[in-house]
């Protein structure tokens, strides 16, 4: 009795340990989305320059979303480079990026796309109203919708060449390619 | 938050009596508490542990921009929480609902309060009955050691 008493102590320590290994393995940042694999919400926003934006425009392209603001330092700042170089290198290819600029005042933004030569269209999420409909939690976040219209994966943080490469790449090749 | 507050403000907004620029233009007069009331119970997705209705950040004023917009369209309060879990999972509500794994949450801390008061109450039992007639055996001392006591006291006395 007297020893098993003086197990119990260490031992009811066990399933605390255990839950805290859990939970410090578990990034807070890696929420999953309940999204992926649904149809990716429309919307229908306005360019920097003020011409309409609709996702229906971008029907039947593989569409790479990517939510950024010009104070998002210095992920937005990483990925920039990346977004603009494989969307001049997919764009032939069915595949358009688009930028959403959200909680960002448009001079802001303005000079963010000058800054770094951004050809891709981008709009801005004034009302915040795009960014719930796809659940952002912050920036850079980036969703890959196929070309039905769903949304594939998303992604948290700055893209990487190889992240916007091997994700597009087995977009394009599956089933519905021209 | 009663009903019949809900109802006061619902009425004061009704009869203009308080001007609001936001619910003026919406197609249903959407009380402030209401509002509150929801985004009290949602997540600010950009900050720490904090509700929507709490947070000075731009995402929570939009958030409840949001939820007074689609009050005023005519959704229930049950609805536009729904609309937030959809998009950002039950991560959203700051309280988890009380079903499945998350009863964990909920009955845990009963569970361990229960199990430290049947403990504490029971060593508390042990040492008060264990004065009287439980005696305590006798602790064991080698030869060599009591020797040494006997001589350390001599030498003391």
């Amino acid at each position: 009795m007297k020893r098993f008493w003086r197990w119990l102590i260490p031992l009811a320590a066990v399933p605390v340990l255990a839950l805290l290994a859990y939970g410090f393995r578990v990034s807070p940042r890696d929420i999953p989305s309940p999204l992926v694999g649904r149809p990716a919400p429309a919307f229908a926003l306005a360019t920097l320059e003020g011409a309409p934006l609709s996702l229906a425009g971008h029907r039947g392209n593989i569409v790479v979303l990517n939510f950024w603001a010009s104070w998002c330092y210095p992920a937005c700042y990483e990925e920039a480079p990346v977004l603009e170089r494989n969307w001049r290198g997919y764009r032939d290819r069915g595949v358009v990026v688009v930028g959403v600029a959200i909680q960002d005042k448009r001079e802001a933004a303005e000079k963010f796309v000058g800054d770094f030569g951004l050809t891709f269209p981008i709009a801005q999420d004034l009302k915040g109203t795009v960014s719930v409909d796809y659940g952002v939690y912050g920036v850079p976040e980036t969703f890959f919708l196929d070309r039905q219209g769903r949304i594939r994966v998303k992604h948290v943080g700055a893209v990487t060449d190889d992240v916007f490469r091997k994700t597009v790449d087995r977009l394009l090749a599956e089933a519905g390619s021209p | 938050m009663s009903r019949v507050a809900i109802m006061m403000f619902a009425a004061l907004i009704l009869l203009g009596a308080r001007p609001d620029p936001a619910s003026a233009q919406s197609a249903r007069p959407v009380s402030d508490d209401v509002v509150h009331e929801i985004a009290a119970q949602l997540r600010c997705v950009v900050c720490q542990n904090l509700a929507v209705a709490d947070s000075p950040s731009e995402m929570a004023s939009q958030m409840r921009a949001i939820i007074r917009e689609r009050l005023a369209a005519g959704e229930s309060p049950a609805e536009v929480q729904r609309y937030f879990v959809d998009r950002y999972g039950e991560w959203i509500l700051l309280a988890p609902p009380r079903r499945g794994f998350n009863l964990l949450v909920w009955l845990l801390p009963l569970v361990a309060v229960a199990v430290g008061l049947v403990t504490a109450g029971a060593l508390v039992w042990r040492w008060t009955h264990r004065r009287h007639g439980v005696r305590t055996p006798p602790v064991a001392v080698d030869p060599a050691m009591s020797e040494r006591i006997r001589r350390e006291l001599e030498r003391g006395s």
